[in-house]
């Protein structure tokens, strides 16, 4: 290179440092590892889309909204963001041009993330990852509820403002790990807490017993309580359990379906051992509350197996489910999920499992776990009184005691299950 | 419309079990690898969802997983004098097409091989004496050996989660001597335990028992309990539900490319998948001594070419040969003179069947069952017995294959039933649940009067000559059917039903295409040692075109007692594995012509 050029480049560097990002490959692959365990790109990317380049539409009970583009183009992504300005958004949902972005952009989360990973995350953005030109689409909102102005008093209500994660005095090293992951970053809150009339969070941090107690219905889908209920929670579950549940997507006991299929795809998958340890330390550390024992109970397994089928819904599940979950309710481990004493049958609310006897599920992709094993769609097959009887069966069979299911609430869902489609590769 | 495709290392045709080892494999060497496949994408669901996949109607009677012969199938004839006509109806075997090729639609019964049966002629010839073979038999050695092929056997077993019983391990008799007594020595025992047994084969069993033979339980691809393989693929108990061979498993129980293998090579960067691509033939360069890769015709009718640096042939059975002979490819095999080895030893099985029928109430419950499940007797298989007083060669593992028997395919009634009515109706009532029912699943020989050429007359849908059999049952393996049909009938009797009823070849019998008995053909691309004997060398390498790979059980030089998936999955493993140690570091030919 010509010496005076590069006198004249290192007499800018300095100057240009302050506005750009650490050109460090290592920090630059923190970051990128930041952004998955932020899992970014389930609202950034579209299915078949380039990386980061928005436009994926989001249902809000006002009207879609879509995801912006946030690869390092200068015109219609975030190319000409300063650090500061992606610090704001991240902390404080403020875009550069001065509006509050919509709450499904979970920045009361993101409020938490270090000020370190907010440097390696803000360099991942804008290094190592490809410029897209594609403008940003209008929210589907008709006026007035499209004014943004509201959003300023909601996030001035609602939000936390900028608190980065900061460890309690004396608190284990591993567990506060978890927890900065499980509050901020992995923003499990956003599906697995409960949100307010609102729609805030009830709460953002475990020292409360809402937090992470199981969400509201999403696409057919009750995000679970991940707090130690023995029940309905992740009670009887080891920290290997979980760990492998994320790593993979599925354990010994259960599988991800539902919205979780992407995330353990493109999220927690990509984890550390030692971090998925740490989320699995943290979320054990979290109390419940139901105060309530799962015993299993054989009795419905020996009505079975000697073809007793008096039991409401017996004669539906011998025809239909057996063949996977097995007459003892504990299907056969990593390939078939358990029922038995399973969280998601458990739940008071009975959306989830009516949705995936209607709908069937596929199983996530990952790298350790390539099988896509699929749960066909029975919603041909059984009317509204058949799935209400066999899931009031699952429900009440082998120790589970959770409320019968009417053959109304399966009608409801019938409307809006959509069966799991076909060849398709990924989740 | 012609496109030309982007140059990869390696072309792979069709996507059954040999295209898609072969894809793992050569990804795992860091290849780019393209498969065509000539039927459409399938996959557990929705093609084996439960409980649609139960369904004979749609799945064997309409052919829902077979190939379409209405577009392309082959011509049959049974001497090298008559016209060959085409087989329009599926009947006597099932050609698959699609993703996973036959290997979706399989039974799942996974063998070995004997020894001595991959160094055949030299067997006979020292054991039994040259003139011991019939004139007309053109048996041959594979050119590869048991112990070489025996890595690649107990790789195999665990990828398809394979459930049975070992016998010796690493020269030690294991468990309580309940496996195959006959069974070579092998390096691990199989990676799951033997499936249960149905009623009808503890019957079989005890019976055989009774009459000094040795039964054991067949290994079963059907496995028996959840099992993740060592790619990370996960499969399912079998429940006995006995829609194995024409379905895709609902279930994951059984082995399939499509369960065992394409998930994990899915997520190679180096492989990509092409249905609907149908190979039309393979390319040579001016010199006709390197193939340049393939053209094929999709869905819409476009031409496409696809040139690589490795073909590698992967179709079914007998559709290796067909490619080469439309692609020039080594020399057609001419039965007058013998010369010539393209299509050349064209074999098949030789099927006999005992029924034992009882008193209603012995409920023997024949819907239930499992395609690769079974009690079997070896003890007239391979080189078992002395074959120089019965005077036959070959031979057949007997066998109670319990795998559900469906309404419309035909139940078994007892001899002198009525054919249709209230006579016939009674006998189904009777025996449906009061039969049971065995195999003798016989070798068939290799014979210089059955082979495969180009058809002169019929063409395909895309205008290719079709292919031709000539093929008929030759008095060898008749005498070596009924031969072991008799010694089996005691094991009947000691049953104590109160009919039997044995449906064996006679001399002088044709090949009927019409009744189902087995999909095991072979032949037409045989391996060997000597070019002029042989198309392929002992690494599966085309003589003639030496970055081409013949693979499947086209390299039989003839057929096997046992079911061939299992050696046809070895010699692919045994075949990639010289690919990439050898041919790789150094391209050319493995083996001097």
């Amino acid at each position: 290179m010509n010496k005076s050029l590069l006198l004249i480049i290192l007499a800018i560097a300095p100057i240009r440092a302050f506005a750009q990002p650490d050109p460090n490959p290592a920090l630059v692959q923190q970051g990128k590892y930041l952004a998955q365990a932020g899992d970014c790109t389930a609202c950034h990317t579209t299915i078949g889309g380039q990386p980061f380049a928005g436009g994926l539409a989001i249902a809000s009970p006002i009207g879609a909204i879509y995801s912006s583009n946030i690869t390092p183009d200068q015109t219609t992504g975030i190319g000409s963001w300063s650090y500061d300005d992606f610090a704001r958004l991240m902390r404080r949902g403020i875009t550069k041009q001065g509006y509050t972005v919509y709450p499904a952009m979970p920045f009361p989360s993101y409020s938490r993330i270090t000020d370190a990973d907010m440097h390696a995350l803000y360099a991942y953005f804008m290094l190592g990852v490809a410029p897209v030109n594609l403008a940003n689409k209008k929210p589907d909102i008709t006026w007035p509820l499209s004014i943004r102005w509201p959003m300023h008093v909601w996030r001035w209500f609602f939000a936390p403002g900028a608190h980065p994660f900061q460890a309690a005095a004396g608190q284990d090293a591993q567990r506060a790990r978890g927890e900065y992951l499980v509050e901020g970053l992995g923003h499990c809150g956003a599906c697995h807490t409960p949100r307010d009339i609102t729609l805030q969070e009830e709460s953002l941090t475990g020292a409360n017993p809402s937090f992470l107690s199981g969400g509201g219905a999403i696409d057919g889908w009750i995000p679970v309580d991940l707090r130690s209920d023995d029940t309905t929670g992740l009670g009887r579950w080891s920290e290997q359990d979980i760990v492998t549940f994320l790593k993979t997507g599925s354990n010994d006991k259960t599988a991800a379906f539902g919205g979780m299929g992407p995330v353990t795809h493109d999220s927690t998958q990509y984890l550390s051992d030692a971090d998925l340890a740490a989320i699995a330390a943290y979320l054990k550390s979290l109390p419940g509350a139901d105060g309530a024992h799962f015993v299993y109970d054989n009795s419905e397994t020996t009505a079975l197996n000697s073809g007793d089928e008096s039991k409401q819904g017996a004669a539906v599940y011998l025809a239909t489910c057996d063949v996977c979950h097995n007459a003892n309710g504990e299907g056969y481990r990593q390939a078939f999920p358990a029922l038995a004493g399973n969280p998601v049958v458990l739940a008071d609310d009975p959306t989830s499992v009516i949705n995936i006897i209607l709908a069937g599920a596929r199983r996530p992709i990952t790298q350790t776990s390539p099988s896509a094993l699929v749960m066909p769609t029975l919603a041909w097959k059984l009317n509204d009184q058949q799935v209400a009887d066999v899931a009031t069966f699952i429900r009440t069979s082998w120790g589970n005691n959770a409320p019968p299911v009417t053959p109304d609430q399966v009608a409801s869902l019938r409307k809006t299950a959509k069966p799991v489609p076909d060849h398709e590769l990924s989740p | 419309m012609n496109i030309t495709e982007k140059h990869v290392d390696a072309v792979i045709v069709g996507s059954g079990w040999t295209g898609m080892i072969m894809a793992k494999e050569l990804t795992e060497a860091g290849l780019k690898v393209v498969i065509l496949e000539r039927g459409p994408a399938r996959d557990t669901y929705p093609d084996g969802a439960y409980p649609k996949t139960m369904d004979e109607l749609a799945f064997i009677q309409r052919s829902r997983l077979f190939q379409d012969m209405s577009k392309d199938t082959v011509t049959i004839r049974h001497g090298v004098d008559d016209v060959a006509v085409p087989y329009r109806q599926i009947g006597a075997f099932k050609p698959g097409t699609g993703l996973g090729g036959a290997g979706l639609h399989w039974s799942g019964q996974h063998w070995r091989v004997f020894p001595e049966e991959l160094q055949l002629r030299s067997h006979y010839e020292q054991k039994y004496g040259k003139s011991f073979i019939p004139p007309d038999m053109t048996i041959a050695d594979w050119g590869v050996s048991y112990d070489e092929l025996e890595p690649h056997f107990t790789f195999a077993e665990q990828v398809f989660g394979t459930a049975g019983h070992a016998y010796r391990v690493n020269n030690q008799i294991v468990g309580n001597g309940d496996g195959n007594i006959f069974e070579a020595n092998r390096s691990a025992p199989y990676p799951m335990p033997a499936q249960k047994n149905p009623y009808s084969a503890e019957i079989f069993w005890k019976a055989c028992a009774e009459n000094g033979l040795h039964p054991f339980s067949q290994p079963s691809a059907n496995t028996s309990g959840p099992y993740t393989n060592p790619y990370g693929c996960q499969m399912g108990p079998c429940t006995f539900c006995g829609f194995c061979s024409g379905y895709a498993c609902f279930n994951y129980s059984k082995a399939s490319p499509n369960v065992n293998i394409l998930p994990a090579l899915r997520l190679s960067p180096n492989f990509e998948l092409r249905t609907d691509a149908n190979v039309q033939k393979i390319n040579l360069d001016s010199t006709g001594k390197r193939a340049t890769g393939v053209t094929y015709v999709d869905s819409q009718g476009n031409t496409h070419i696809q040139p690589g640096d490795l073909v590698i042939a992967g179709t079914f059975a007998y559709n290796n040969a067909h490619l080469l002979l439309v692609s020039g490819i080594g020399q057609p095999y001419d039965p007058k003179t013998g010369q010539g080895v393209v299509g050349k030893n064209l074999v098949y099985q030789t099927m006999a069947t005992i029924q034992a029928f009882f008193e209603p109430g012995k409920f023997t419950n024949p819907f239930i069952g499992a395609g690769g499940n079974s009690v079997t007797v070896d003890d007239y298989n391979g080189d078992n017995f002395d074959h120089g007083p019965a005077g036959f060669v070959g031979g057949a593992p007997v066998w109670c294959n319990q795998a559900g028997t469906k309404p419309i395919s035909g139940i078994p009634v007892p001899e002198g039933s009525p054919k249709w009515g209230s006579g016939w109706k009674k006998a189904v009532t009777d025996s449906y649940v009061n039969t049971v029912s065995f195999d003798i699943h016989g070798t068939n020989m290799a014979y210089r009067q059955c082979y495969l050429s180009l058809d002169p007359t019929y063409t395909d849908s895309h205008g290719q000559p079709l292919l031709r059999f000539t093929f008929d049952w030759q008095n060898n393996d008749i005498k070596m059917s009924r031969w072991i049909a008799g010694k089996m009938i005691p094991v009947a009797q000691s049953m104590n039903p109160k009919s039997i009823k044995v449906l064996a070849k006679n001399f002088g019998d044709h090949f009927d295409t019409r009744p189902y008995q087995t999909t095991h053909l072979a032949g037409g691309t045989m391996m060997g040692t000597d070019p002029k004997q042989s198309v392929v060398n002992r690494y599966l390498q085309s003589w003639d075109v030496s970055n081409l790979f013949v693979v499947g059980s086209g390299v039989f030089p003839q057929g096997l007692g046992y079911n061939p998936t299992g050696t046809v999955v070895a010699l692919a493993y045994w075949s990639a594995k010289a690919i990439r140690n050898q041919y790789l570091k150094n391209p050319g030919a493995l083996v001097s012509a």
